[in-house]
């Protein structure tokens, strides 16, 4: 394949990048490394800042039903209400109804500020339906972004359209750039009106994807790239696919990981094929995070999710309850400014705050010595802070706590009951075994409250519950328990090489 | 001379739109056509355009209610290869 080589006004752009602007601190909040053109275009984007999906919310419209290729983990029967995965609705709309349903969430829900058309199918595939949806709202809600989700087969003979109604941001599903593999992701391709197979259609496929890649970087149009990660099938080629994209201009790389229970009825999951594990997925996010901008908090939402990224809030907004909604659009522009300038506003604070107080380790480390990093859990409703009672998370914010600081790893889900018990799983596990085994790996888990039955599990599992930083920023929090583990001995390289050595 | 969509149908929508006679149409169970608008393509295209882009392995029959789409045309599996397919999958 050929690839574009950087030409020296790239380089020079990226090299600057954020530091130039004199915000780039010692800190490893991932867009501190970004352009500032980029930075303001992404800070209020819940998925594309891992720091805005703490604060802001977004919303999917399901206007685009058709698909025009074949993914082996996409089931194409998507009416369903009760999982939650990519390519999944309850209701599809027509734009009209989805303008509408848009005008409502962002009236009722002033943090949203992201509306994006994710499917069920290929929202290019479906180019009336989608662009008359954008073309209403860019008129009617001008204070929402707007962005689009692709599999890029028809991406550049949209990309004029696009850049029309004003979107700037494009996520681009990108499993490999070798045919080879793609044949063993996608059986065939709608091309042309036939049906292209194997490494055939692939090729098409990926041709697209990288020529409109190209076309939208031209146009200044930001692209993130997803990709799925597949055991035994791409895993290690998507190290090769982060170089390749960010080399074309790409700025966020999302690497998730395969969905496929049998029971969703994918190809991939009645064959199968197993998902990675979370170190597995971690691993080559690391591996992946030297050559690019990795995003980590994907929720993998449904095609009609709305609300905060790990939320959803689809059901308040169906359409008979929006049908008896009056909205004053003009009065909610108002209200959702202000309440956008007071997020800002706390953010500021935040960060100049969090430059003060997560600053070294000088006090408790001793000199010469290393300590190992540490993953802990976090329950959070949201705002960055610990405010979440343990039993009430439907899911787990996992950081890494380390000598360089604290990051920000990957969330775990909490299973649903309706999927982790009965016929398919069989082992009759308690929703709390489930819990324990999703946070495998972390050492703590703090929240704001924890009853006594769990608390003794945890810590029988070598999990260590906390509640003393209930209502204190994530990060602090973190950051101080490692600091209380170091100070507790419990984390020198030395003293475990000899547990090890003497177990 | 019409082609048909029988109930393994999952309403996926992606034949509609690509129909040149407007023939197919959302039914309460599945998609239906209308036999007396398809021309199965006859002379527009090479292949009739809704059997091309449909995902579900027999779910558009030909006029003689044949599979258009017979088992393991779409995953391009046979069926005496399936076995062996899936041991190489859970291999991985």
């Amino acid at each position: 394949m050929e690839l574009k080589v950087l030409d020296q006004e790239e380089i020079k752009v990226s090299e600057s990048g954020g530091c130039a602007e004199g915000s780039c601190g010692s800190d490893n909040d991932q867009m501190a490394q970004l352009p500032e053109s980029i930075r303001e275009k992404v800070h209020n984007h819940p998925c594309y800042s891992e720091e805005a999906h703490h604060y802001f919310a977004r919303m999917h419209v399901a206007v685009a039903p058709a698909c025009n290729i074949q993914c082996h983990y996409c089931n194409r029967k998507y009416d369903c209400a009760n999982e939650s995965r990519p390519g999944v609705v309850s209701e599809l709309l027509t734009p009209d109804q989805a303008v509408k349903k848009t005008m409502a969430v962002a009236a009722n829900i002033p943090q949203m500020t992201v509306l994006g058309i994710a499917g069920p199918g290929d929202p290019l595939a479906n180019p009336e339906r989608t662009f008359d949806t954008f073309r209403q709202l860019s008129e009617k809600a001008p204070d929402i972004k707007l962005c689009v989700s692709t599999n890029g087969l028809a991406l550049p003979d949209c990309v004029d359209e696009l850049a029309k109604h004003n979107i700037d941001h494009v996520t681009i599903t990108i499993n490999t750039v070798d045919p080879k593999i793609g044949a063993k992701i996608y059986p065939w391709i709608f091309w042309n009106n036939r049906r292209i197979r194997g490494e055939k259609g692939a090729k098409i496929l990926i041709e697209q994807q990288q020529k409109g890649l190209q076309m939208l970087i031209d146009r200044g149009i930001l692209v993130k790239v997803n990709s799925v990660m597949i055991p035994g099938v791409n895993d290690e080629h998507l190290q090769e696919v982060s170089k390749v994209v960010k080399s074309k201009g790409a700025f966020l790389h999302n690497v998730m990981p395969l969905i496929a229970e049998a029971e969703h009825g994918t190809f991939f999951g009645v064959m199968g094929q197993r998902g990675p594990t979370a170190d597995e997925l971690q691993d080559l996010q690391d591996s992946c995070s030297g050559d690019m901008n990795m995003m980590r908090h994907c929720r993998q939402c449904r095609a009609d999710a709305v609300g905060l990224l790990g939320e959803d809030r689809g059901s308040e907004f169906t359409l008979d309850k929006i049908e008896k909604m009056d909205i004053d659009y003009d009065a909610a522009m108002v209200k959702r400014a202000k309440i956008h300038d007071a997020i800002a506003e706390e953010l500021n604070v935040k960060r100049s705050e969090k430059s003060d107080s997560v600053n070294s380790l000088s006090d408790v480390a001793e000199e010469g010595k290393s300590y190992r990093p540490v993953l802990m859990a976090v329950a959070t409703s949201g705002g960055g802070i610990i405010n979440q009672h343990f039993g009430h998370a439907r899911e787990f914010l996992v950081y890494e706590a380390s000598m360089d600081g604290v990051r920000f790893i990957s969330h775990r889900k909490v299973e649903d009951l309706y999927c982790s018990g009965g016929d398919t799983c069989g082992d009759g596990e308690t929703v709390l075994q489930g819990i324990i085994r999703i946070l495998d790996g972390c050492k703590s888990v703090l929240c704001s409250k924890i009853g006594y039955e769990p608390w003794d599990e945890l810590e029988s599992a070598g999990i260590q519950p906390n509640g003393e930083h209930a209502m204190e920023p994530i990060e602090e929090a973190v950051f101080a328990v490692y600091k209380e583990m170091i100070e507790n001995g419990q984390l020198e390289v030395e003293a475990e090489k000899l547990e090890k050595a003497s177990a | 001379m019409s082609l048909s969509i029988i109930e393994s149908c999952v309403s996926c929508w992606a034949c509609e739109p690509v129909c040149p006679n407007d023939a197919i149409s959302k039914g309460n169970a599945h998609f239906t056509i209308d036999p007396k608008k398809c021309t199965e393509c006859e002379e527009a295209f090479a292949d009739p355009q809704c059997a091309t882009i449909c995902p579900i392995e027999g779910a558009i029959r030909t006029a003689a209610n044949e599979a258009f789409n017979p088992e393991g045309s779409l995953t391009g599996i046979p069926p005496e290869k399936m076995a062996a397919a899936m041991a190489e999958i859970q291999a991985r």
